[in-house]
């Protein structure tokens, strides 16, 4: 029986440049990948890009991605089964081609063939599917599209595989996407190695199973394990492969010689991760069932699981819509010595005080006492007096003025504040745009993935 | 010997958020840690834990074969990953705070333990 080995090697933007290239090498000399998945795409990631995309229309894409790709070009020489699906396409799939295919026809390989998915973009016609009676709702809230709509600055469905799926039947060696729903990068070669039915639900279950474990990468493999004293060498962590058979038999494993672990306990904790009900994860490409899943441990790194299992798709696509919605700052000073706490109070007490003093009221404050059980605050048992605390203060405000001032009234503490304040080093903290999320749903009639593949001396012609 | 003991005796976690809504995943070590927290770590008593955290509603989901129960916390983070002011704001510490709650010592304890390692 057929069996493929799909492997992720990354969980998000800024995630580790050297895993992709690790994975595909393969450790201590394991077998090879059929796919390399690479998975940038986190809930308010759009948005930056729009951002980005707005200020220069050759941008939008994940920078991350044309990197990892140069690092990839001995690997795709020598490896002529190896295809890369990844979301890096963002806000710009087509641009992200074309910096690929620049690359790849500067060291030879200009007949490699690279496929742009989107689609996904609702932005343009955004008005169009108002008047054609779609709301836009707030999807937990149910409050109006109207007060926000003309502050919306990316509004982006989840796709399914299906246009992987095409654009892998039209030989695509790396399939770049716009927004796909994160467990369809690992669907789209599943549905083209084995032409399994779209309705299928069994077998489309175990493979968004399999995609949604290796999505986040090393939290699979022993990254953020509770149990981290056992899970060895972090620093040489190997990134996780799903191995999916033709039946829908799924094996999560990792490189041989590699670092981090494999077992029943870190594929468990990563099954659980971000999700809600688990009789219903929802993804366009299945209504999957996660409650039933079991697992065992085959052998060293690496775990079986069964029991997946799954009803048709909803009948709407999730959307992620970002708007934009003030400024926000957050800057810490570190306060040391006796009664600490009582000090790093003062002087939180003196920052918002010269700020009003200044002529601004600011919408939403917080002020934290790091290393006194504020990180989750009011739920760590209360223990002794720390020696030291880091006093982060934090606000939100329509006016980037307002927040600036904040940021400007850390570093006088270090003066004219209570004793024993340090820790200001650092340049002053930087307000940033606070792009608000925004999630909701379309019908899934009105939209469909558009794909285009050439090789990449097309792409650059 | 005292008469409690602590979550994170009996059992693992994980946490993150969907927007402003954070999940917290607890996985019992064994079968027999699972059948007691079905009757202890219930939705009121995870929901008093977190309280000053002020969640919207608490729901329990159970994954037998996997010996979890995921507490869904609704509109946990003070506003989430975009605009949330605290400096955990997506919920990456729930798992770990969860698994020091103080739970009462059920008689067969050591039934319940991970195995022993070298």
């Amino acid at each position: 029986m057929k069996t493929i080995r799909i492997g992720n090697g990354a969980a998000f933007w800024g995630d580790n440049l050297d895993a992709p290239r690790l994975l595909c090498e393969g450790g201590g000399g394991g077998g090879r990948l059929d796919y390399l998945t690479l998975e940038y795409l986190a809930e308010l990631t759009m948005s930056i890009l729009a951002h980005q995309k707005s200020r220069d229309p050759t941008a939008g894409y994940v920078s991350d991605f044309p990197t990892v790709v140069e690092s990839l070009i001995p690997l795709l020489k020598a490896q002529p089964a190896l295809r890369i699906v990844t979301n890096a396409g963002g806000m710009n799939p087509s641009g992200c081609a074309h910096q690929v295919a620049t690359l790849l026809q500067k060291h030879g390989l200009g007949k490699l063939s690279l496929a742009a998915v989107d689609g996904d973009d609702l932005l343009p016609d955004l008005d169009k599917h108002l008047a054609a009676g779609e709301t836009f709702s707030h999807f937990d809230t149910g409050q109006s599209i109207d007060d926000v709509r003309e502050r919306i600055v990316s509004a982006n469905a989840y796709l399914g595989a299906k246009g992987i799926v095409d654009a892998l039947a039209d030989g695509a060696r790396i399939v770049m996407t716009g927004r796909v729903a994160d467990a369809s990068l690992t669907v789209g070669p599943c549905m083209h190695e084995f032409g399994w039915p779209w309705t299928d639900c069994q077998r489309l279950a175990a493979a968004t199973v399999a995609g949604h474990i290796i999505e986040c990468g090393a939290q699979a493999t022993g990254g953020i394990y509770s149990d981290w004293t056992e899970s060895l060498d972090l620093a040489d962590v190997g990134y996780p492969i799903a191995e999916i058979s033709d039946d829908g038999s799924l094996v999560i494993t990792k490189p041989p010689g590699t670092g981090g672990t494999v077992t029943v306990g870190t594929v468990s904790e990563q099954i659980v991760y971000e999700i809600g009900d688990p009789v219903h994860y929802l993804t366009p490409d299945i209504d999957a069932d996660f409650s039933q899943l079991r697992l065992e441990q085959e052998g060293q790194d690496r775990v079986r699981i069964t029991g997946a299992r799954g009803n048709a798709a909803p009948a709407s696509y999730k959307v992620s819509l970002a708007y934009h919605d003030g400024y926000l700052v957050s800057g810490t000073l570190v306060i040391a010595g006796r009664d600490a706490v009582a000090k790093a109070k003062a002087a939180a007490e003196m920052i918002f005080a010269r700020v009003r003093r200044a002529g601004f009221n600011l919408a939403r404050t917080n002020v934290e006492f790091l290393g006194a059980g504020d990180s989750v605050p009011g739920v760590w048992p209360s223990d002794s007096q720390p020696w030291e605390v880091v006093l982060r203060v934090s606000a939100h405000d329509p006016s980037r003025d307002a927040v600036e001032r904040l940021a400007r009234e850390l570093a006088p503490l270090v003066c004219n504040g209570p004793p024993g304040v340090t820790g200001y080093t650092g340049a002053r903290p930087q307000p940033h745009r606070v792009l608000d999320y925004w999630p909701t749903t379309i019908d899934r009639s009105r939209i469909s993935p558009k794909v285009t593949v050439r090789t990449a001396a097309e792409w650059i012609r | 010997m005292t008469d409690t003991i602590r979550l994170g005796e009996i059992a693992h976690a994980r946490s993150g958020d969907k927007g402003n809504h954070a999940n917290v995943g607890i996985i019992a070590y064994s079968q027999a840690g699972y059948d007691y927290l079905d009757r202890v770590l219930t939705e009121s008593r995870v929901a008093e834990y977190f309280l000053p955290l002020r969640p919207k509603s608490v729901e329990r989901f159970a994954l037998p074969g996997i010996l979890a129960y995921n507490f869904l916390l609704r509109d946990v983070l003070a506003g989430g990953a975009s605009k949330s002011l605290r400096v955990d704001s997506q919920g990456k510490t729930l798992g770990v705070a969860a698994l020091e709650m103080t739970l009462p010592r059920p008689p067969n304890m050591v039934d319940m333990q991970p195995p022993q390692r070298e």
